[in-house]
Order: C-alpha cells, then structure tokens, then sequence
C-alpha cells in the first residue's frame, strides 16, 4: 500500500464540502482510503488514527487543505489525486459574481443588510458574530460548537442594541417571508413563531400551511436559548418582536422543555404580550396558572391546530387519519419476536416527538439517543433491543460526516442493518425537504430501502416502512413527486409526526 | 431598542456555506457570499492591537486619514523632469556614499547579491582598485550605507547607487515632492543582480560617459515627460511595469527619441545607445519605480493613516514603512524565497532572497497587484493567467480604494487597488502579491529567475501594534 499527500496552503474549504469531496474520493475503484479537510488538529488527528499521517499532512495548518490518499501504487495514488480537482468541480454552483474576502468588507460595503448569516467552524463563529453586531446587523449562527460564555456574551450585546442573535446551531428561520438555511417553503401569514428547535420549527411552518394559513415571521433563538445559564433572552425578545409586528395576529412559542426558572419566566413575559400565545414545550405537561392569553399544545401539531384557530378565529382543525389500512391484517403477518420499532432520523425533534408517544406506550422498552433521562438512553457498543429511535443528525453521528438531511450514506447502512434484524417489524424514517436539504431525499432512501425488503422477504419476514415527508409542494424538492417515490416501494407515506409514531404503534401492537 | 429587522427588505451577508447564499438568491432576497478563511493565529499582543484599531471611534480616525492617504497617492502627478549624477541631485550623497536597496543594513549582514554589487560599486567609483580590496573597504567603513528609501530614490534589485552613477528626476507636479532612481544596466549579469566583473564596471562607466549624459541633454530639451500617463496607457498595453515593461519602454522610448537624436552626441554613440535601450524591455522598469515612490511619499507622515507608504528588500530583510510615522520607521522580518520559472542551469536552492527596492511598484497598486493587466507575464513569473487575473481582485481585499487614473480594461477598467492597509492585511490575512525577479544566492553571477513571493506575515505585525500604540495615545 501507497500513502500520499497534497498539502494546498492557503487553501480553505468548508468542511460539508470537504467531507463530500472525501466520500466521493473514497468511492474511487483504485483508493483504499482517502481523506481531505483542513489541517485542523481534529482532522490530523483522524488521519493520524486511519494511519495516512505524513510530515506534510503533520506541519499543515488549519489555513492548508489537506489531501491523503491511500492505494496499491504510487500512480494509483497520483491518479486519485488527479481525479480529486475532477471531483470538486463536478456541482459546484458558481461562485457569487461579487463575494467579498471579509464580512467587515460586505458590511461597509453592502449598506442594505439587515442579517449575517455565519456557518463557519465554531471556534471562529464567536468572533464573526461579534463583528456583525458591531457592524449593526441581525444574526443567525448556524455553526455550532459555540461557548455557552460566547453565547451569553453575543445574546447580551445583542439585546443591548435591538438585535437578534439566533442561534448558535440555529437551523432554520423565515424572515420576511424568505427561507433562511433549512427553511421550507409556506405560505406568508398571521402566525409568528418563536423557536428553539430546528426540524420542529420547520414542522410546524409546514403543518400551519397545510391547515391553510401561513407563516409572519420564523426566528430560530437556538437550542440553548431556554437554557439556565443563557436564560432565554433571544426568545423573550423574539416574543416581544412578534409582539409589535403588524402582520403577525398568534404568537407560537415552540421548544424542548426549558429550564424551570426560565419556563416561568418566558411565561410570565408571554403573559404581558397583547396576542394570543401558544407555547409547545414538546413532551411537557401543561403548568397550572399560566397567563389567559396562552393556550398550550403538547406536539407541534397540536400547537399548529391551535395556532391556526386563533389566527382564523374557527375551531381547531379535527385530526383524522391519513392512512387506510387493514392494520389487524398486518398485525398478524409478524413473525414469532418480530415486534420491535426502528426509527432512523435525520431530524432531531421528529425522532424527539415520536420518542416521547412510544415511551408513553412503551415505558420499558424504548430507547433514544435523544431521551434525556438515563433509563431510556442507549447503551453505547450494545445492539439495541426494544423499539430504538435514534437522531442520526445527533453530534455523535455527524462528527467528522455530513449530516444525514444532506448526505444518505449513514441512514441507509443503518436501514439496511435494521433489515437484517429478526426484531424489526417497522423502520420508521423522515424525509426533510427544503431549502438546504438533499435535492431528492426520497429519491437518495430508495436503494436501501429496496434492498431492507429484498432481505426481509429472503428471510421469510414481513417488513413494514412507515415514512413522514415533511415539506411542501413549493419546496424545491416538490412534496407530491417525493411522496410518490416512496409509495411506488410500498412505503406507508403518512401526513404528520405524530401519524409517524401512532401507525406504527398500530401496526406492531 | 426597537428592532428594524421586520420592517426593513431582508438583505443578507452569507459568512460560510456558499448554498444558502444561493437559496437565498432563489427567493429574489438580496444576498451577498463572504468567502471566509479561517484567520491566522496571533499572538496575544497583535490581538489587542488589532481590537485597539478595529474600536470605532480610532476606526473613523484612520478611515478618514487613510482617506486623505489614497487621495494624495491618487491625485500624484510624477513627471520626468531630468537626469543627473546622484553626486549632483540626490539629497545626502557624498562621494563615499553607497545606497542600497531595502531598509537599513550593515556590510556583515548583506546577502551574495548586495556584496557583490556594493563591490563592484566601490571599483566602479575608483575607492578600490579590486573586489578583494573593495570587500576590504566595505568592511571597514571605507563607505558609508545607506536605504536608498531615506535619500528620495529607489533601486531595483541590490538598489546599489553611487555618487557618479545617473538618476531619474522625477518630480511630483501636485505636491512637489521629488523621487530619484537609477538607469537600467539591462540584460542579466549586472551590478544590480550582483554580477561585478569587468563587463559590468565597463558598462557603468559607459552609462556613466555616454547613455546618462545623453538622456540628461535629451531630458533638457523635452523638459518634461508626463509619467502617469505614460503608464496609465502601458497598462492599457499589457503592461504590468514592474516585470513586463515592453509597452512603457516603447513609450518612453518614442518620447525621448527625438530629443536623443538632437544631442550633440555622435552617429555612433546614439546607435549605441538606442541598441542599449532596445537590448532589453526592462529600460523603463526603474522610470515606473520612481514614478510609484514619486506618489507614495507624497502621503507619508499623515497621523492615524494605516497606509503602507513603502514595500522594500534588501535580500536579508523584508520592510515596510507606514503613512502614520513621519521619518522612516522600518517594520522588518526575514526576505522570503521567491517561487518561479528558473533560467537554464539554474535551481531554486541557487537563488538569493527577495531583494529590491522595486516592490514600491505593489505598494503603488501595479506590478504584482495589475498582473490582470498583463496576462502575457505567466510564463514569466509562472502562476496561470487565471491567477493573474485574481490576484488584482483579491488585492481589493487589503486595499483602501482603487486608482482611476490607472485603469485595467480586462477588469472593466477598475482602476488599480491601492493605499494597502496594515489593518485590513491582519483581518484577513491576505498578503500583498509581489512579482520579482530572481537574484542569485552569489555575488558576481547575476539573474537567474522571475517568480511570486509575499512579504513576511511578522512586518504587518509589528506594524499593527507599533500604530495601535502611536494612534490610540
């Protein structure tokens, strides 16, 4: 075996390219292995691991890109590299006519910008904030790996001079009515919303549309807004925000549960507000005493409904099943311990909001990386028993690798290891459409999904796929043609994440 | 505060992944992509410093020198006004005065190439009758050195100027200001690149009895040549007049020839001479240098300016001067390898250190930084044109303004960049671009090559915290 190395210095690429870039070299007939990223300790530290370390890939800096190759030959090894410059160019979107070498140059120079949006590595996402607040401009972090310090300190000068910071790990957000990251895309409306959750707050732009109304203002605050020591300060100025702006008639306040001191606090402020509030603290009970403007929903669809009733002063939209089914008959094909869910997820409150229906059910056999109590999180180098819902997007899935709305390649070894298991009776998967996301996510789910049945059938087992598209039909991606991609393999394509959890229950039970 | 945010049209600046600058755009909203690098590690010195200037009320006080900067060095005028022996018109010169390139520097720690052009120098100027003996003198402060910077000139490569060797006169009609070079030797084995055997003394005697005494009686009868414009037009020519020189050369040389032909000089002497001139297109290099040093001093000493007012070499050391410091206060750190296309027989391990006083032409915004001008300079310096052209953009990154008097029509005839800024060097960490040529390590061989190289990153360090220092106080 060959080793060989191209340190580029001066050379920066994200690292979500980067890594897509590795896949693709990887996928090259003649290399062993490959890995190219920036000279940053972590990643010399993983080719330090895989055994590719040379002393140039050893003296590169975090500003050098690193390329590493692994094949039988030296020219094997010269081809592969040849072939990576081949690779990056093949769909890559153009660079902008204009792009600026910094942000303190875009904003001196870009007078007619509100908003910084800031996806670089976390170590330097602090610094970058902290240079559009100065510069006078709203934020959005999407990096994550941001201090709870740095947090703080950005939240407070941000408040101090009537700005919003949302984020860190700020997915999601839709601001004038343009989708930012990975936003869906809704109708424009009366409902604001307020939320500390990625794939939950996307969930429910999109359930507020399917119900007919529409979307004001979207601002993500990060998932640690609510926390004790940031103290929810970007929701409490989101709340007031919503608050004062004309075109928003409902507020939704849409979170994991919040700290208690802060829970009370973002309460006692939704209280004051003028509108109708309707806060989801996904999977909390409802607190006693709360303020008579605010209604409370425990699921992003029930926080839809309400909203969307307040808004169009008409009662709550009846849930009624999307799906048909002869579940008895299902029910009955299983075979002997075949009685198990597998959830495989790449939206972290989806998997959260099917997690805490199955555990009511289930309070002894369901386990997820998402749970937050010991008993139900899973044991790390153990398979999983019982009914498993794991958050593939989680850090501990994505640390050094795409995230799996992006790239499929985790999911789909992962539906194919669930195929083999004699415990599987239903997987359970979310496709996220959007901006920001795969351009065909069902389309990317099909082959491991054909081969999960093929293994199911050569074992003489049943399988049952029950699949949650969450998006529009103005998405990108268009909800109807991915819908049909997945019911063409005989997926069970229901309509919202609670059907995801009760269908399968239904049809395991 | 009351937050603006929903009722103003979103217009967003992307930091990072380029996709959602794209998505953005998709939606008809207004979206502008930062490529974003990852910034370089400083010490904890240059970090306060830097936090010092970036302060928004010191911010404003160098916005607004810096400003007065770019205005003088864009409204400069430098004209061709004469040529004389140093002895004559360059301010401090003595008869045992030896000027070299770069900031200041002592005879132990010169490099091959200064030595063996200081050398030839001292034998030239009659202070020894060889170079073993000229070495001798050298040594034992027989001459005395000195930056050409600090007497109003600029040398090319070793800089090296002595008292009978004949200078431009460039005079800024603006702001009065004069600015003094030498005249090429053209060709490769010269005193400028080290060479001092001889050929090379018998040549500067020659330029010093013939080529300088006709272009001072030349110059006497034009009066005066306009040097802007000249190469404002040679970029228009594919020019970028610090390397590639052949469109300013021919104009210059159309300007003079007349009045060359009017001297009082031989048949004979002036087919030597325009067959000198026609030997190499490097004849107006140093006229471009003077031009660009003409312009720059024009704005030094203006308090609270970050402006680098000058690049220099002197094949040990890298430095820079700045606007804010009246004088010559130097920020050194170590001449770096240029990187490029070698001549035949000649390896990278056989060349000297970046050396010259002709980086003033980057300082200026030509040369390195309008290489998109002279795309037909790559084989030259190696690089693709490709590179060519970005390095002019990217140098938009680091500079205060561009130049509408100098204009690159590939670009749209965006004027070039200009007025580089210590502070905005340090925010992105990008470096000024410099195309040079190639000395080797050796004194007495010569020009062995042409390539790219940067200034060491420490010279705008050290300069960030001197301005920090001298600008919030």
């Amino acid at each position: 075996m060959h080793v060989k190395s191209v340190v580029m210095p001066n050379k920066y690429s994200d690292s979500m390219s980067l890594m897509a870039l590795s896949t693709k070299v990887n996928n090259l007939p003649q290399v062993a292995s490959a890995m190219i990223g920036m000279g940053t300790d972590l990643n010399k530290q993983v080719i330090e691991e895989v055994g590719l370390a040379t002393p140039e890939t050893e003296a590169a800096t975090p500003r050098d890109q690193i390329i590493v190759v692994q094949c039988e030959t030296e020219a094997d090894c010269d081809a592969a590299i040849e072939q990576v410059e081949v690779l990056r160019s093949q769909g890559v979107a153009a660079p902008a006519e204009s792009s600026y070498r910094t942000s303190r140059q875009a904003y001196e120079q870009e007078s007619n910008t509100s908003l910084a949006i800031i996806s670089v590595p976390g170590q330097y996402a602090a610094d970058e904030a902290r240079t559009a607040l100065t510069a006078g401009r709203n934020v959005l972090i999407f990096s994550d790996n941001v201090s709870v310090a740095d947090e703080l300190d950005l939240k407070r000068q941000a408040h101090d001079a009537g700005l919003l910071v949302m984020g860190p790990d700020c997915g999601t957000a839709i601001i004038n009515g343009v989708g930012l990251c990975f936003a869906n895309a809704v109708s424009r409306g009366p409902i604001g919303v307020a939320a500390a959750s990625g794939t939950g707050s996307q969930e429910l732009s999109v359930r507020i549309d399917a119900l007919g109304s529409g979307v004001s203002q979207l601002v993500g605050v990060g998932g640690r807004d609510l926390s004790e020591a940031i103290g929810g300060i970007m929701m409490l100025d989101a709340m007031r925000m919503l608050d004062e702006d004309p075109q928003t008639s409902v507020v939704v306040l849409l979170s994991k549960p919040p700290a208690a001191v802060v829970a009370e606090r973002v309460l006692a402020a939704a209280g004051e507000l003028s509108k109708p509030v309707v806060v989801c603290f996904i999977g909390a009970d409802e607190p006693v005493g709360a303020p008579a403007n605010i209604t409370f929903a425990a699921t992003s669809r029930d926080a839809a409904r309400a909203a969307v009733a307040l808004a169009t002063g008409t009662a709550k939209a009846t849930v009624l099943p999307s799906y048909d089914l002869d579940t008895t008959a299902i029910r009955a094909g299983w075979q002997d311990g075949q009685s198990d869910l597998r959830g495989l997820f790449c939206g972290g409150t989806v998997c959260d909001e099917v997690f805490h229906v199955v555990r009511a059910q289930f309070p002894d056999r369901t386990r997820s990386n998402v749970a937050k109590e010991p008993a139900f999180q899973l044991e790390p180098g153990t398979e999983p028993a019982g009914h498993v819902l794991i958050d593939l997007g989680a850090d501990e899935y994505t640390q050094g690798r795409p995230h799996p709305m992006i790239d499929p390649t985790i999911r789909n070894a992962e539906i194919v290891k669930a195929a083999h298991d004699s415990a599987t009776a239903v997987i359970l998967l979310d496709v996220e459409l959007g901006f920001g996301s795969h351009p065909d996510p069902a389309g990317a789910v099909v082959p491991a999904i054909s081969q999960a049945r093929k293994i199911a059938a050569d074992a003489g087992r049943p399988l049952e796929i029950v699949a949650y598209v969450l998006g529009t039909d103005r998405d990108v991606q268009n909800k109807s043609a991915q819908v049909a991609k997945l019911t063409d393999l005989g997926v069970r394509v229901v309509d919202d994440v609670i059907e995801l959890a009760t269908l399968s229950l239904e049809l395991t039970r | 505060m009351t937050s603006t945010l929903f009722t103003t049209e979103l217009g967003v600046v992307n930091v990072g992944l380029a996709s959602f600058q794209h998505d953005i755009e998709l939606q008809g909203a207004h979206a502008v992509q930062v490529t974003w690098t990852p910034p370089r590690d400083y010490s904890p010195e240059v970090r306060a410093a830097l936090a010092t200037l970036q302060q928004p009320a010191i911010a404003e006080r160098i916005r607004v020198a810096n400003e007065e900067v770019v205005k003088r060095i864009i409204d400069a005028h430098p004209m061709l006004v004469g040529f004389g022996q140093a002895i004559d018109v360059v301010p401090g010169m003595t008869k045992n005065t030896i000027l070299h390139a770069g900031p200041p520097i002592e005879w132990k720690d010169m490099c091959g190439a200064m030595r063996g052009a200081v050398t030839g120098a001292i034998v030239f100027e009659g202070l020894a009758e060889n170079i073993a003996e000229a070495e001798e003198v050298a040594a034992t402060g027989g001459v005395v050195f000195s930056p050409c910077h600090e007497h109003d000139c600029v040398g090319s490569m070793a800089g090296v100027t002595s008292a009978s060797m004949y200078m431009h006169i460039v005079k800024n009609a603006v702001h009065g200001n004069v600015a003094y070079t030498n005249l090429s030797e053209q060709l490769a084995k010269i005193l400028r690149m080290g060479a001092n055997d001889q050929s090379v003394i018998d040549r500067l005697v020659w330029m010093r009895d013939v080529f300088g005494p006709m272009l001072q009686q030349s110059m006497e009868r034009a009066g005066e040549i306009d040097l802007r414009s000249m190469l404002a037009q040679a970029l228009h020519m594919g020019d970028e007049d610090h390397n590639r020189n052949i469109a300013g050369t021919l104009l210059l040389f159309q300007a003079l020839a007349p009045h060359m032909l009017s001297t009082d000089f031989t048949l004979e002497q002036k087919r030597e001479v325009f067959e000198f001139i026609a030997s190499s297109d490097y004849f107006s290099g140093p006229t471009w240098m003077a031009v660009s040093k003409c312009a720059l001093d024009a704005a030094q000493g203006v308090p609270d300016s970050t402006v680098v007012t000058t690049m220099s070499r002197n094949g040990t050391d890298f430095g820079v001067r700045v606007a804010n410091f009246e004088g010559f206060r130097w920020f050194t750190g170590p001449a770096q390898q240029v990187m490029g296309p070698m001549m035949a027989g000649y390896k990278p391990e056989d060349s000297g250190l970046d050396i010259g006083d002709s980086a003033i032409t980057e300082t200026y915004g030509i040369g390195g930084f309008a290489m998109a001008a002279a795309p037909a300079i790559v084989p030259l310096v190696g690089g693709t044109v490709e590179e060519a052209m970005d390095y002019s953009k990217d140098m938009l990154a680091i500079t205060t303004t561009v130049n509408p008097n100098l204009t690159i029509p590939v670009l749209n005839f965006r004027g070039i960049a200009t007025g580089i800024d210590v502070v905005k060097v340090l925010e992105t960490g990008e470096l000024p671009i410099i195309n040079t040529a190639i000395a080797h390590k050796e004194a007495g061989i010569g020009m062995i090559g042409a390539g790219l190289v940067n200034p060491p990153f420490e010279v705008f360090e050290k300069a960030v915290v001197a301005l920090a220092e001298s600008i919030a106080n």
